[in-house]
């Protein structure tokens, strides 16, 4: 029975494609491969904007005495007579970490990949509720627009850091930003909304979705991580929004949750931020993490180490990374006696991710190692994550983080995670799943040299921001010159920036393949990667509905190598029943 | 190029450089293990001509030594971090006899009010002092940070003292300079537009000197 | 198609649990942990400054709030009722209920209304006349938890009156309980999170 209807929703829906107006195919479209698509054009180019902000801030802390060239192209709010003014300086820095985590990151993992990935790697026709995520892409608009256009309202855009502590993001009187705070506000609980309905459909499509024989433990990792990601959102999303609600109420009607003046607390602010943040910073992880496992057992034709290891990994960081958001906090004047419980649920928190970094080495030892691009992003993700991880160890040891707490520390840590982690991660997902997607291949030297260019200026950028730190440089100053202790650093920040703009320029290098790609690429094949997930069993790109047929599952999700396959070293989830492979890991 | 921690002059600095250097070493460990480990695999496992890959699933063995021994290494770390933080954070335990400041962060400026020459604050003789801050060597400080306006961030990296300075809360702070000298405090929170050039003086002084200061202080008032 | 193919091709057993059902749960956790949000500020607040806290029926109306709970709680009762007249197709029951469910809603809704509107211009609070939600943190998480509670309210009896207009046409029945089974949960949660409210702003 079960069989005949999911048939016949297969047939029905492949055979409405052809009923659809170029409206409902292609812009308002409930195909969960049409709106990851949307995703990742809406996604990339927020990437850009955000990367362009940074740009500006570098050529500030490096130069803070010249003006900026072409200046004169922007009102005088922002540059006056071509200096950067400081408020505009703290707009950039709160707007660059905004979009970066809320418009770019967050939303090309989980929007982009979760839609995209989910159902074709569980064998499913479409996402639980396909209406409700074709809204939470539709949201994610107004969301946009609200953040570009609060740069031209009087006032700027938001100055109160990502963070936005209060007071300072809830009395305009403050910093002058009234509207474009709000705006910024605003925006934040559409995104929210949004991430809560992807949550919602990505959590109910594994749960009730997935194809005969698709155990939980033959999940690839991939949705295993994007899963518990959700789960992360769902739980942690509809808390900032509270929070977020209240700060607009401080803002405009005149309350005062987060204001002394009224009885308020400060701190208040901080716990939900960081009851948010943390799990969000998981969010931006988890996913990436998933990327690399699938990349990493795919290039080295083997299956991945400890499966089921990873999978608990995935599982313990989700749950601890709902304990440990008082280490933003240790020195914020949080009662001292907390530090001690943060300290030690923020160190276990490690744990798994070294685990994690374990069993990646693993994957790779005595493999039969592709270096295609994809692959070599997902070594390069394993190797600066695990710096990002280790400078995690230094701010965890509560004596230490007096120092280090609000340095460029911090901020070389948080690109160690995010850039060369979660972003590397992301590179090497849209060289590896972009013939699936778009049906032709990206062009491989190019896509070489873009990872090499990336990798180099990356950590020319980001590495000597430890030492940075080490010498005490703030996080979001303006400009560092009248400080005795700094005077030493203008050579390393040059550097830093002429690498800056190196880097966002071999952004420019992918961004040419991937659109030159669209149209000249090499067609693909089905299987371009001989991979053995559910996806590539489908044509490139897949038809509306994914599959005619549902496919069965017989084996785990990443048998490379299998000895009992002679004729080629990768057996797929769904062929040959007569093949005996173990459920998962053992 | 100067990528290094400033010298010390402070007693929980000791400490603090102490913890850092011994997680500077521990990581730089790890870090050569991984990094180390990645370069030679891909070196030694990259794909040659009629090379297969070995069929493994993972090694439960394996997976207990590498969960358990970061385990041991970060309990005994966080332990060892934890003591050293009450120790230096907890108020109950900072010295009763300490010299104790009043420091108020204001948008974008540092108000220092002086016990005066009875060491006592709340007395007759305080006066304040905008971004000065004079203080004895060797001798217990305790700064009752407040705000008046945002949060900021009281933060003198030689003495490797920081902490927020937030509205509606008074948050007292303990160190000491080992030795005199001039220093700086910086403002480690974003404050608003002037966050970047909210500084101060620090003056550290023997302690004649600081009495001489006093006193001269006292007449100029 | 042979038997045992088609056994082995049915898809995996999630919690089965039809989908739609799957998704309420999934949604009211995440609404969980937006009045958890709320909630715990309000604890936290109130635990930082409880003197500037009004005494239980100092400011609030008690008793009528009391009445509008009770209200709530039957209307879930009703609801309950719609969703086992459906699935005895009892087309007269279905539409009764849901319409006496609907109706409920609302009148929690009118109460409501009028319960702000009495604070508003007549309330009493520390001296000063009205009580608004710029009256100190009480008057600010009053009105933020009970508007956003109200607003939950609202977004039910418009599915409410949605699922009656349905009912008008015969559309429930045995066949087809989902849609009020799931509308069914988050009325139910609506009222519970109303219960707690209830007991920490006004009675406690
Ligand atoms: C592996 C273990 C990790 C540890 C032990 C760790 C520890 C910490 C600590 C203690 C802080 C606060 C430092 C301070 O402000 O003084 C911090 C900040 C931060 N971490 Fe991590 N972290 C880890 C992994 C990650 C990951 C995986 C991500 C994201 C992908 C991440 C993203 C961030 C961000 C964005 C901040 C800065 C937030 C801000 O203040 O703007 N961390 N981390
Ligand atoms: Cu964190
Ligand atoms: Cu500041």
């Amino acid at each position: 029975m079960a069989t005949m209807i999911a048939e016949a929703t297969g047939q029905a829906i492949l055979t409405e494609e052809h009923k659809q107006s170029f409206l409902r195919k292609y812009i308002f479209s409930t195909d969960h491969k049409v709106i990851a698509i949307q995703f990742l054009f809406l996604t990339l180019f927020f990437l850009m904007i955000g990367g362009f902000l940074a740009m500006m801030m570098r050529y500030q802390i490096a130069w803070p005495d010249q003006p900026i060239p072409l200046g004169g192209i922007f009102p005088e709010s922002m540059v006056a007579s071509g200096y950067i003014l400081p408020e505009f300086y703290n707009s950039l820095v709160t707007m660059h970490g905004s979009i970066m985590v809320f418009l770019a990151i967050m939303p090309m993992l989980v929007g982009v990949y979760a839609n995209y990935l989910i159902p074709l790697q569980l064998g499913a026709h479409d996402m639980a509720f396909p209406r409700l995520n074709m809204y939470s892409f539709w949201i994610m608009i107004p969301a946009g627009i609200l953040t570009l256009s609060s740069f031209f309202v009087i006032g700027g855009a938001a100055g109160a850091g990502w963070t936005l502590y209060a007071p300072l993001s809830a009395r305009p009187d403050l910093t002058g930003v009234a509207l474009g705070q709000q705006m910024w506000l605003a925006s934040v609980v559409l995104i929210g909304l949004s991430s809560i309905f992807g949550s919602l459909n990505y959590i109910t499509t594994v749960i009730n979705m997935r194809a005969p024989g698709m155990t939980w433990f033959r999940m690839p990792l991939t949705v295993w991580a994007l899963f518990i990601t959700a789960i992360l959102g769902l739980l942690a999303m509809p808390v900032l929004s509270a929070a977020g609600i209240m700060l607009l109420f401080d803002q405009t009607i005149g309350t005062s949750f987060f204001l002394p003046e009224g009885g308020g607390q400060p701190l208040l602010w901080q716990h939900l931020f960081w009851f948010f943040g943390h799990p969000e910073v998981y969010i931006l992880i988890l996913p990436a993490m998933g990327f690399t496992s699938e990349i990493l057992a795919v290039g080295s034709r083997k299956p991945i180490f400890g499966y089921k290891a990873m999978v608990w990994a995935i599982i313990s960081i989700a749950f601890l990374g709902f304990i440990v958001w008082g280490h933003h906090m240790f020195q914020s004047g949080m009662n001292p006696a907390l530090g001690l419980t943060f300290t030690i649920s923020t160190l276990f928190i490690a744990v798994p991710s070294a685990i994690k970094t374990f069993n990646w080495m693993g994957t790779m030892w005595r493999g039969n190692l592709k270096l295609h691009t994809p692959m070599l992003f997902a070594i390069g993700f394993v190797a600066m994550f695990a710096i990002g991880g280790l400078s995690g160890i230094f701010m965890a040891s509560t004596p230490v983080d007096i120092y280090i707490h609000d340095t460029y520390f911090i901020v070389a840590h948080i690109h160690y995670v995010l850039f060369g982690g979660s972003l590397f991660a992301l590179f090497g997902a849209i060289y590896f799943w972009y013939p699936k997607m778009f049906g032709r291949m990206m062009n491989e030297t190019l896509g070489k040299i873009h990872f090499w260019l990336t990798l180099i200026f990356f950590n020319l950028v980001f590495f000597p921001m430890h030492g940075l730190g080490m010498v005490g440089m703030m996080r979001r100053i303006y400009d560092a010159s009248g400080y005795r202790h700094l005077e030493g650093i203008a050579d390393t920040n040059a550097l830093i920036t002429w690498s800056a703009f190196a880097l966002y320029a071999s952004g420019f290098l992918f961004a040419f393949n991937f659109f030159w790609s669209l149209w000249r690429g090499k067609k693909a094949a089905d299987n371009p990667w001989d991979a053995t997930t559910l996806e590539w069993q489908t044509p490139s790109p897949p038809k509306h509905g994914n599959w005619a047929e549902v496919p069965v599952v017989y084996h785990g999700p990443h048998e490379y190598s299998h000895p009992g396959v002679t004729d080629k070293d990768w057996l797929a989830q769904n062929e040959r029943p007569d093949v005996p492979s173990p459920a998962g890991g053992h | 190029m100067d990528w290094a921690l400033p010298p010390n002059y402070s007693t929980h600095g000791v400490v603090i450089d102490q913890l850092f250097w011994i997680i500077f070493w521990l990581t730089a460990a790890a870090f050569v293990l991984v990094e180390g480990g990645l370069l030679w695999f891909i070196f030694k496992y990259r794909s040659r001509e009629g090379q297969k890959a070995h069929y493994t699933h993972g090694s439960n063995k394996l997976e207990v030594i590498w969960t358990a021994i970061p385990v041991l290494v970060f309990a005994v770390l966080g332990a060892y971090s934890g003591t050293k933080w009450a120790e230096i954070k907890n108020a109950s335990g900072f010295p009763p006899d300490a010299l104790q400041f009043q420091v108020v962060g204001k948008q974008f400026e540092w108000n220092i009010t002086y016990p005066g020459i009875d060491r006592q604050l709340g007395t007759a003789d305080d006066f304040t002092v905008l971004n000065q801050f004079h203080f004895p060597v060797n001798e217990d400080i305790v700064v009752n940070l407040e705000s008046e306006d945002v949060i900021h961030s009281f933060f003198i990296p030689e003495l490797r003292v920081k902490s927020d300075a937030v509205p509606g809360m008074v948050i007292p702070v303990w160190f000491d300079s080992r030795q005199a000298g001039e220093f700086q405090i910086a403002c480690a929170e974003l404050c608003g537009l002037g966050h970047y050039r909210m500084r101060a003086s620090v003056t550290v002084h023997e302690t004649a000197d600081y009495e001489a200061w006093l006193a001269s202080q006292a007449t100029a008032q | 198609m042979a038997h045992a193919a088609a056994a082995a091709r049915a898809p995996e057993r999630g919690l089965d649990v039809y989908t739609q059902k799957v998704g309420m749960w999934v949604f009211l956790c995440s609404e969980v942990m937006f009045f958890a949000g709320l909630i715990g500020s309000y604890v936290i607040l109130r635990f930082g400054a409880s003197d500037s806290w009004g005494q239980p029926g100092e400011v609030l109306n008690v008793p009528v709030t009391a009445v509008n709970t009770f209200i709530l709680i039957c209307s879930s009762v009703t609801m309950v009722k719609a969703f086992a007249a459906a699935e005895a197709d009892d087309q007269k029951g279905i539409k009764l209920y849901l319409f006496l469910t609907f109706l409920m809603g609302a009148m929690f809704l009118g109460i409501q209304a009028y319960e702000y509107t009495e604070l508003i211009l007549h309330g009493e609070w520390q001296g000063s006349h009205g009580f608004t939600p710029q009256a100190g943190l009480y008057g600010a998480t009053f009105f933020t938890m009970t508007g956003f509670h109200g607003f939950h309210v609202f977004l039910g009896v418009v599915c409410l009156g949605w699922a009656f207009k349905r009912s008008l046409a015969g559309e429930w029945g045995p066949k087809n309980t989902h849609g009020l089974e799931v509308l069914g949960l988050y009325w139910h949660f609506v009222d519970l999170v109303w219960i707690i409210l209830f007991t920490i702003v006004y009675l406690i």
